[in-house]
């Protein structure tokens, strides 16, 4: 194995990357874009800002004796600086707005509710004294993110009332250590996201893997080089060693461009070494999938069309798409997943580069990495190059 | 340097039920430019990618410089240039860098490489052009660099197939002259063409192949002379009995 051939085959593969616009924009141009598109769409510009939520409020307790309870509540939901109130004067305008996106909540506070407070402190033992109200709660089922979060924060903001700031912190012999009240995070959806787009940059490799080599093929590139005194190795090196730079270059582009729409992940350098060591190791994953997708393409049209059989699944079971029952078992199946988990374990939990399970999800993106590549080395080997 | 630079003895290739190469037996020497014509299909192709390792032959054997093909690949791919039919290049990079590449792969020193790609340019007129993108390029000028990324590691012996289609009359006769240098430096070179004229102009023997037999072997003017024949057309029309416009 000769250094130099390898070398200038590196080269030759670097230049494609600056001189063919179709592979620049797919494997530079595309995580920038992304990482800035996906980072104003869920928050991440401005660096952290206040999650809030637009709520339209329409108290229907303000003459009774014990109105003050209704304001008491409206008082924690605006102080928990999460709610933006909007007063409504009637149900139907308030409805009106939510199916309109106008707002993400419609929350009404029914005739009653201080009574029901007073009856619960009249007789706090005695259930069938209470007097019963409902309050009203609808959430725009159109964004995710107010179906999760609104519901508990406005649980919260009734506990408050009812029983006051402290009653959260009640004397107990087991303490949950967390607020009283939910307050005004600084993390945004982004930043759950922003683990994710690391190995979705990346997996894109797969499919410049495959085309690359089937037009090399089908040209008579791959001939041409059989017949110089370079070697299948020094060849398929190249290859590899190519995609692990431009794994680097990704994870840096994505890096920086995070660091200018103010995202700040929860780790230090040794965390973002890290990051550079996962992405080499999931750039032998995609070259090993992308010799796989060119063994079995007749063309680098073909190339292109079967390497999403391996990039759709590592996209959605593997990077930001959420994941629950069935999916989080596919997951496990996915070499990409363990990427986006060893990042947020970083960025997002915050924990220690020492933490063992970023280096197990390392190991398993690292071993299946080098799998990959044999398997597809010698399928593209037997079966795929000439 | 072995005493013959190409020997092929009974070589014999068959794909499936498809005879492609039937017992062919070549010697050729050092400094000898050696044509194979045949009609399309006649195995010329299939021969020269037996010599160049990119087929295994089914029966006989071949040797390259004293480097047999199928025990020793390695041994032939250092000593051969191979133009091959098709011009294989990266439309990315530059004619020059092509070049570079194949220099690169046959390890040719830096220094020497660098000189080695200025000389031969000049030779083949394509200063002017060879640091354009090599998708740019018309036929001629692919198949002029596909000539010189053959040739650009100094070959013992090189393996030209069709070096010449495509090219307007002034780069063919630049190719030619190229062709004939390499002749004098010593080099065993194979051409494998369709031009008759080309040949007859170039070669110092042809082989004349039909159905992957050897149908006649020797100097073109001799062949003209056995078969009363004005040139080597006519000698390839009486010998395979087809017309040359259904050959090529």
């Amino acid at each position: 194995m000769n250094l130099r051939r390898i070398l200038a085959l590196t080269r030759k593969d670097l230049k494609k990357l600056t001189r063919e616009p179709a592979v620049l924009f797919l494997l530079i141009i595309f995580p920038i874009t992304i990482t800035f598109v996906f980072g104003l769409a869920f928050g991440g510009i401005g660096g952290g800002t206040t999650t809030s939520f637009d709520v339209g409020l329409l108290n229907l307790d303000v003459t009774g004796p014990q109105a003050d309870w209704g304001h008491e509540f409206i008082g924690n939901l605006t102080s928990s600086g999460v709610f933006v109130v909007q007063y409504y004067d009637d149900n139907v305008t308030g409805q009106a707005d939510l199916l309109q996106g106008s707002i993400d909540a419609f929350i009404i506070i029914p005739e009653g509710f201080g009574n029901s407070v007073v009856s619960y402190y009249d007789a706090p033992f005695n259930t069938s004294a209470w007097m019963n109200t409902t309050i009203g709660l609808y959430v725009d089922s159109g964004s995710l993110m107010a179906v999760s979060a609104v519901p508990p924060l406005v649980q919260e903001a009734l506990m408050k009332t009812i029983f006051g700031a402290d009653a959260m912190a009640i004397g107990l012999p087991v303490e949950i250590g967390s607020p009283a009240l939910v307050e005004s995070s600084t993390v945004t959806q982004w930043d759950y996201m922003a683990p994710g787009i690391f190995a979705f940059s990346a997996i894109f490799l797969t499919m410049i893997v495959a085309q690359s080599m089937t037009y090399e093929r089908d040209e008579g590139l791959l001939k041409r080089l059989r017949t110089t005194p370079a070697s299948s190795a020094e060849y398929l090196v190249s290859q590899t060693v190519t995609y692990m730079i431009i794994a680097v270059f990704q994870v840096a582009l994505v890096l920086a461009s995070s660091f200018v729409i103010g995202y700040r992940p929860a780790t230090g350098l040794a965390g973002i070494a890290f990051t550079f060591v996962i992405a080499l190791a999931f750039s032998l994953v995609a070259v090993g999938f992308g010799l796989i997708a060119a063994t079995i393409s007749k063309s680098a049209e073909v190339a292109t069309g079967v390497s999403f059989i391996f990039i759709m699944p590592q996209m959605f079971f593997g990077t930001f798409m959420p994941l629950g029952g069935a999916t989080e078992m596919i997951a496990k199946f996915m070499p990409s997943n363990y990427v986006t988990e060893a990042i947020a374990t970083l960025f997002l939990r915050g924990a220690p580069i020492t933490t063992p399970s970023i280096w197990t999800n390392l190991a398993i993106v690292s071993v299946v990495g080098v799998i990959l590549i044999i398997v597809g080395i010698i399928l593209f080997e037997r079966f795929g190059s000439r | 340097m072995s005493e013959s630079a190409i020997t092929i003895t009974n070589l014999t290739k068959r794909f499936d039920d498809i005879t492609a190469l039937d017992n062919l037996s070549l010697e050729i020497a050092w400094g000898e430019l050696f044509g194979i014509l045949g009609p399309n299909g006649a195995g010329k192709s299939t021969a020269v990618n037996i010599l160049n390792t990119l087929l295994e032959p089914t029966d006989g054997s071949a040797t390259v410089d004293g480097h047999d093909v199928v025990f020793d690949p390695e041994g032939v791919r250092k000593v051969i240039g191979v133009c091959p039919q098709e011009p294989a290049f990266y439309p990315h990079l530059t004619g020059a860098e092509n070049i570079t590449l194949m220099g690169d792969m046959h390890l040719v020193p830096k220094d020497v490489l660098k000189e080695r790609v200025k000389t031969m340019v000049e030779k083949i007129d394509m200063q002017g052009h060879i640091n354009r993108r090599a998708k740019d390029y018309s036929g001629g000028m692919i198949r002029r660099v596909s000539m010189l990324m053959a040739l650009i590691s100094d070959p013992k012996v090189a393996l030209l197939d069709e070096p010449t289609v495509a090219m307007d009359p002034k780069s063919r006769r630049a190719v030619w002259d190229f062709i004939r240098e390499l002749k004098e430096q010593g080099k065993a070179i194979i051409l494998t063409t369709h031009y008759m004229e080309e040949a007859q102009e170039l070669c110092d023997r042809v082989a004349i192949i039909d159905e992957g037999k050897l149908i006649e072997l020797g100097a073109p003017e001799d062949l003209m002379e056995k078969y009363h024949a004005k040139n080597l057309e006519e000698v390839f029309l009486k010998l395979t009995g087809k017309k040359l416009r259904e050959a090529i």
